[in-house]
């Protein structure tokens, strides 16, 4: 963490700019996929989020900021994963209101830490709780693009089956790619589901992890709530993973 | 330019002038960092105060539990954009601390640095006559772990990664250098009233 080489270059300035949704997705019950095309757009690195601006009539404006879930692949559109907060300010109105052709404000890519590229190596141990999986899943994405012989394992932490963000996609990735390994498991089923655990993650998943890559990982991510991160990084820590190759992101806040 | 068919929800009286611009009020603590939480032992922890690469002084927690306690209470901001108000802390003002080592700042300049290696670039003005305080207790308990116990800074006028977590020095610098966000994109300052978040604000 005290190294220089993890970060990614940045811009002179962040400026706010129009991207059209040109897709949406429902992924699970209650996560939605926004296709945005922003109107300037000249790449990101795998990892990194955009803040969105929402303005009212009378000038109001509310900021938040969404991880980029798409990878960077030259196509000029970034894919934004909203889980739908029900009390909430802006999750509920991209859920309730947004329809393709919409016009929404944003500005980045933002973020230096939490991101990984192909020069950086591997292997790669990603950590998701919910949708915790956005970045992690732009990384992966990515690596499957620009260096899918980097090996890299994924723990995604979800509480039910149809809770599992993009669930055929990772299945079949974990079927068709020989360096990477899925160990999903489910916090709140009752019942056997094909492919998955039953419980919260552990130490035992996370050594079954470790013991699915070649070597150690070079890099260790982790997202989700701060509970679920908090958990994880314990148990990556017990099991002698250094502190400085683990990266967190906590999201809540 | 109005985004189509959004409305928002507006904060409640009173509310709407203590949020800077783009934040919304929270009532929950929101934890964010870097990296995974520092296990940092009381017998461990110690605070060293330094001028450029000199050592000017340092403190074991004893000791520096020894120095003025003060308590502030203030809003926080997060960049990640929720804010938190009437926080309540107690610790050591950055102005005790420099008067227990016989010392004016000496220079424009300050990093924080802490236990898991992260540093911030703090403007020294920013630090002193009153407005920043290394704090051990919030809600007049210790400080948990996962928001920066042992002791964190606390510079609440600015966006919160400034108060540095776990913090274990200050460094006095002439040139304002870099911290670990500010390296990553983040402002060189951070003042949430100017929505100064990213390079550039």
């Amino acid at each position: 963490m005290n190294s220089l080489s993890d970060i990614a270059p940045q811009p002179q300035r962040l400026v706010w700019q129009q991207a059209t949704v040109v897709a949406i997705t429902l992924e699970t019950p209650s996560v939605k996929v926004f296709r945005l095309r922003p109107a300037e757009w000249h790449g990101f690195t795998a990892g990194q989020h955009v803040d969105i601006r929402l303005t009212a009539p009378d000038g109001y404006q509310a900021e938040r900021s969404f991880s980029i879930a798409s990878a960077p692949d030259g196509t000029g559109m970034i894919d934004l994963a909203i889980d739908k907060i029900d009390d909430g300010e802006v999750s509920p109105f991209f859920h309730e209101v947004v329809e393709i052709g919409d016009e929404i404000e944003l500005r980045g890519p933002i973020g230096g830490h939490f991101i990984w590229s192909a020069g950086d190596g591997g292997p790669l141990l990603l950590i998701a709780g919910g949708s915790g999986l956005v970045p992690l899943m732009s990384m992966l994405r990515y690596r499957a693009l620009a260096a899918p012989e980097i090996p890299a394992t994924l723990i995604y932490s979800a509480r039910r089956n149809e809770d599992l963000i993009w669930r055929d996609e990772l299945f079949r990735r974990a079927t068709q790619d020989p360096n990477f390994t899925l160990l999903a498991t489910l916090s709140r089923e009752t019942t056997p589901i094909e492919g998955a655990r039953l419980g919260r993650i552990d130490r035992a998943l996370l050594d079954a992890a470790l013991a699915s890559l070649p070597a150690p990982p070079e890099t260790t991510f982790v997202c989700g709530s701060n509970r679920f991160v908090s958990a994880a990084s314990t148990f990556v820590l017990d099991a002698g993973v250094p502190f400085a190759s683990v990266r967190t992101e906590r999201y809540g806040g | 330019m109005a985004t189509r068919g959004f409305l928002g929800r507006r904060p409640t009286d009173g509310e709407g002038e203590r949020l800077p611009p783009g934040q919304y009020r929270t009532d929950d603590f929101p934890v964010l960092s870097a990296g995974p939480t520092p296990r940092v032992a009381l017998k461990d922890w110690s605070f060293t105060l330094k001028d450029g690469v000199r050592p000017v002084m340092r403190w074991d927690w004893d000791a520096f539990n020894q120095l003025p306690q003060s308590k502030l209470t203030r809003d926080i901001h997060c960049v990640t954009k929720w804010s938190k108000f009437n926080t309540a802390w107690s610790g050591v003002m950055i102005d005790d601390i420099l008067a227990e080592a016989g010392i004016a700042a000496p220079s424009e300049f300050t990093l924080a640095h802490s236990y898991d290696g992260y540093s911030t670039n703090v403007p020294t003005d920013d630090l002193i006559n009153g407005k920043a305080m290394v704090a051990t207790h919030f809600d007049g308990k210790p400080i948990i772990a996962d928001h920066g116990g042992p002791a964190r800074l606390l510079v609440p006028h600015l966006y919160f990664w400034k108060s540095a977590k776990w913090v274990n020095g200050l460094q006095f610098t002439n040139r304002d250098e870099a911290g670990f966000w500010e390296l990553r994109g983040y402002h060189m300052r951070g003042d949430p009233w100017r929505e100064q978040r990213f390079t550039g604000d």
